[in-house]
């Protein structure tokens, strides 16, 4: 039998073990969520980031070739972002009744999302360039980076946060909703969209099909209203 | 499914390239979103075309941001001395985006609905 250590370095290298690595995490991530009812605080996003970040760690894996492997995942953002229109269409003529809370809701929750990261931060005492490099947090990855490069925030702290906020929104939108008695899917779903982006969505399209298809929406259009609100609120702080 | 697949994707290269031509601020998949919603609301055959591919990748869409999460996880120490400070911010500011946002939908779908049954 050959050593070990001369089939890991051979296998290390390879994209395969890295994409099979990150389906494996999701698959005990998603398996752990499924086995607690769908509880919002065992999050398989979550699950998958932190089993994969002790691996690569422990296995003292660099992330660019971990990313070889798992770049074939993070391709399907995009494809999946498209697909977003399916659950929409589904609950088109629900999208078309509900046009004016809708709008209103995606100006509230984006405004406050915005304005009250800065607020909070402001009051703490962050830094202006802190403050840019938070402000975007809530709406989608490419925007929130692209937004807070032109503000000089830090592109890769945004990222990090962008990626919390998503998480901190996916797991507490559940609970928060419960405790103020909204149980209308559509205002609930909007809200995780737009203040939670991508990841609020699929923990909505888990939930309910009515819940992902409004959070959808509501990501998709503070993406577009992040992008004009961001550098208007933050001017309020200079 | 490759005929869905293909109509995707063509979306999304449509609306990369058209963000891009124009200096637009919203990334490329989201207007790629909407002309697949438009597609879809004027063609019942292209609907039935890509729902069964789409629902399969929207199917487990959180598996899709795992790969960016664990490159944001060799960051986290990024966050630096300043880190309690952002997360809470960033917490507080979360819970009340999304509670401002859900309570405004439910006021104004009831204000509106009040309109139209009078």
């Amino acid at each position: 039998m050959r050593d070990f250590t001369e089939i890991w370095s051979y296998l290390a290298g390879d994209p395969l073990i890295w994409l099979a690595a990150t389906l494996l995490a999701y698959v005990i991530g998603d398996a752990a969520s499924s086995r607690m009812g769908r509880a919002p605080w065992v999050n398989p996003v979550l699950i998958a980031v932190v089993l994969l970040g002790a691996l690569l760690y422990l296995s003292d894996t660099r992330y660019d070739t971990y990313f070889e492997g798992a770049q074939f995942v993070h391709f399907l953002l995009g494809p999946a972002t498209v697909a977003l229109a399916i659950p929409l269409w589904h609950q088109r003529a629900a999208f078309r009744r509900a046009l004016l809370p809708v709008l209103a809701a995606l100006i509230a929750g984006s405004l406050t999302a915005v304005l009250s990261a800065l607020a909070i931060g402001h009051a703490l005492g962050l830094s202006p360039q802190l403050l840019a490099t938070l402000a975007p947090k809530g709406t989608t990855a490419p925007v929130a980076i692209g937004i807070s490069q032109a503000l000089g925030g830090s592109p890769t702290l945004t990222a990090v946060l962008v990626l919390l906020t998503g998480i901190v929104g996916a797991i507490v939108v559940t609970p928060l909703m419960n405790l103020l008695r909204i149980r209308d899917w559509r205002a609930r779903g909007l809200a995780v969209g737009v203040a939670a982006h991508g990841i609020g969505t699929a923990r909505a399209l888990q939930v309910n099909p009515q819940a992902g298809a409004f959070a959808g929406i509501g990501m998709a259009l503070n993406a577009l209203l992040t992008a004009l609100l961001a550098p208007w609120a933050l001017g309020l702080y200079f | 499914m490759i005929h869905a697949l293909t109509l995707i994707l063509a979306c999304q290269l449509a609306g990369e390239t058209l963000t891009r031509l124009m200096g637009w601020p919203v990334p490329g998949p989201v207007l790629g979103m909407a002309l697949l919603f438009a597609l879809m609301l004027a063609s019942p055959r292209i609907a039935a075309l890509v729902i069964p591919t789409g629902e399969g990748i929207l199917r487990h869409l959180s598996l899709l941001f795992v790969p960016a999460g664990v490159g944001v996880v060799g960051h986290v120490q990024m966050l630096g001395a300043q880190g309690a400070v952002l997360m809470l911010a960033l917490v507080l500011s979360t819970i009340l985006a999304l509670a401002v946002g859900a309570g405004v939908f439910v006021a104004v779908a009831r204000l509106t609905k009040g309109r139209k049954d009078a």
